[in-house]
């Protein structure tokens, strides 16, 4: 089995939100969506305080609540892990919206561009009507990772098969890979280091790590 | 030690559902409040065709807002492909025997075959208590909404619904006491749940947004929703008045309305984002969670 995660390492990451950049570069999402985002938390008092830069979106979720309440069926999870939403059959309900315990999905009920009214070059070439008055979200770059497969590319290694977030991280502090499999990069990250998955409790299985330590070996 | 928040990203309000959706928890629930208790006019002798009616047209008068709120109205039968696990689909599956039955019913009694209006009314209410009951669960598996998905409320919607009816049955049925005495009844009912409800999700823990809207809510909700028509039936019953009846009727009703407006327009900030721990850096130390703008850090 193959199940695709993301992890993201919160001691690498600087909050520089090039990963928020190159995602809306790749897929040209309109104004005030951002399927790949980094909330900011600070936290402590005066003097002694701390700052922590969260790369978030879209969780993957092993069981995800965008998709049992999809009257739809427009929401669906693949077997290797991706979360997808299939634009022709979605009505544009929005419930998805109010289940997703994590901010991830938008809707646009008409086409914008980020400079006024004309699009720019890459927003021309990758505006898609079917996605106005529909959900979207973040699509951990499916085309991409689908595309490499079929070159026989690695999805977190190679980066004709990586979502352009990893990609583009500046401090490496992103991670793709494939988590059954016990020799992936993502794998070994997460034997060797500690880590939580964000509101772990909702019971939601997001396919999204956090790295916050190293994991403690045995001497 | 707990850590002090000092900033960071709070819960949000939701802006995926707006006036429209709450149209149909208010038609939604009024109308099959109403189609229930016309079951219950039904089998005590009293007359139930207007009160069906009424019913009716809220529920319609619901899911046409619906119609008005999705991105894509014109794939609307779309809603009908997921009814292994979307309360959605179910809700827009059992409208149509709800509209179905209840036209039936209401043309054979005109017709004056009361059997078989009977029967047809019979089906209407149970599936107005199917539709209600989705209502209720819908909100209940919006996970991404601390308030709605509190398993608390889902009594409150029930009651409310049946509150809302029987308020609008109080009105119908000017003057009948048993329509103000059930309807003083499921008041005393809905200000419980609703207490409870509130009780409950301060308890578990909310964003603070959400506790602060609900709070400046409740005085007002327990005391013209629930005791100012509670007080006018009591004096309706006693002088044997109606327009007392009538009045707490439509008061009754319409807190209900507005307290479904503000649950789902105002009170329905977001999960937002946590952390369970703050990453290590260098020779620091890690911190525990920080959970900005909730009611429990």
């Amino acid at each position: 089995m193959t199940r695709y995660v993301m992890v993201a390492d919160l001691r690498r990451c600087v909050g520089c939100q090039t990963c928020t950049a190159a995602c809306k570069h790749a897929n040209a999402t309109p104004p005030g969506v951002m399927w790949r985002k980094v909330v900011d938390i600070e936290v402590g008092s005066y003097p002694d305080v701390q700052r922590v830069f969260v790369p978030t979106g879209c969780q993957h979720c092993d069981d995800p609540p965008c998709v049992s309440v999809c009257p739809s069926t427009a929401s669906a999870k693949r077997a290797d892990g991706f979360v997808t939403i299939d634009y022709d059959i979605c009505i544009g309900c929005g419930y998805c919206m109010t289940a997703c315990p994590y901010e991830a999905r938008y809707k646009v009920d008409e086409a914008a561009w980020a400079y006024g009214d004309k699009a720019m070059r890459h927003e021309a070439m990758r505006f898609d009507e079917r996605k106005v008055g529909v959900a979207q979200k973040c699509t951990f770059c499916v085309d991409t990772v689908d595309a490499g497969l079929a070159q026989g590319l690695t999805p977190g290694v190679d980066p004709d098969a990586t979502p352009a977030c990893v990609n583009s991280c500046i401090s490496r502090a992103m991670t793709f890979g494939d988590l059954d499999d016990p020799d992936s990069n993502v794998s070994k990250l997460l034997r060797e280091n500690r880590h939580f998955r964000m509101h772990e409790d909702a019971g939601t299985g997001p396919g999204f790590y956090y790295l916050w330590d190293r994991e403690e070996l045995p001497l | 030690m707990r850590p002090t928040v000092v900033s960071g990203p709070w819960p949000r309000l939701q802006r995926a559902w707006d006036i429209r959706a709450a149209c149909n928890f208010i038609g939604g629930g009024t109308g099959t409040g109403l189609i229930l208790l016309a079951l219950a006019a039904a089998l005590g002798g009293a007359d139930w065709l207007p009160a069906l009616l009424l019913g009716l047209l809220f529920v319609g008068f619901g899911l046409t807002m619906v119609l008005f709120e999705i991105g894509r109205p014109w794939r609307a039968l779309n809603v009908f492909l997921h009814p292994q696990t979307s309360w959605m689909t179910r809700e827009g599956v059992l409208a149509l025997p709800l509209f179905g039955a209840g036209v039936a019913a209401a043309a054979a009694e005109w017709l004056g075959w009361h059997g078989a209006a009977l029967a047809g009314l019979s089906v209407a209410a149970v599936s107005a208590a199917g539709f209600l009951y989705c209502q209720a669960r819908i909100l209940r598996a919006a996970r991404g909404i601390p308030s709605w998905r509190e398993p608390a409320l889902t009594p409150y919607i029930l009651v409310s619904g049946l509150t809302e009816g029987a308020g609008l049955l109080a009105v119908v049925h000017a003057g009948a006491p048993w329509a103000s005495v059930v309807l003083l009844a499921l008041l005393l009912v809905r200000a419980g749940v609703w207490h409870h409800y509130r009780e409950t999700l301060a308890r578990r823990g909310a964003p603070a947004a959400t506790l602060e809207v609900l709070g400046r809510l409740t005085p007002r909700l327990l005391a013209v929703g629930h005791a100012a028509p509670a007080g006018l039936l009591v004096a309706a019953l006693t002088l044997q008045w109606p327009p007392l009846a009538v009045a707490a009727g439509l008061v009754a009703a319409g807190c209900g309305w507005r307290a479904k407006l503000v649950l789902i327009t105002r009170a329905a900030q977001t999960q937002g984002f946590a952390i369970p721990r703050t990453p290590i850096r260098g020779r620091g130390t890690s911190r525990t969670a920080a959970k900005p703008g909730w009611s429990s850090q």
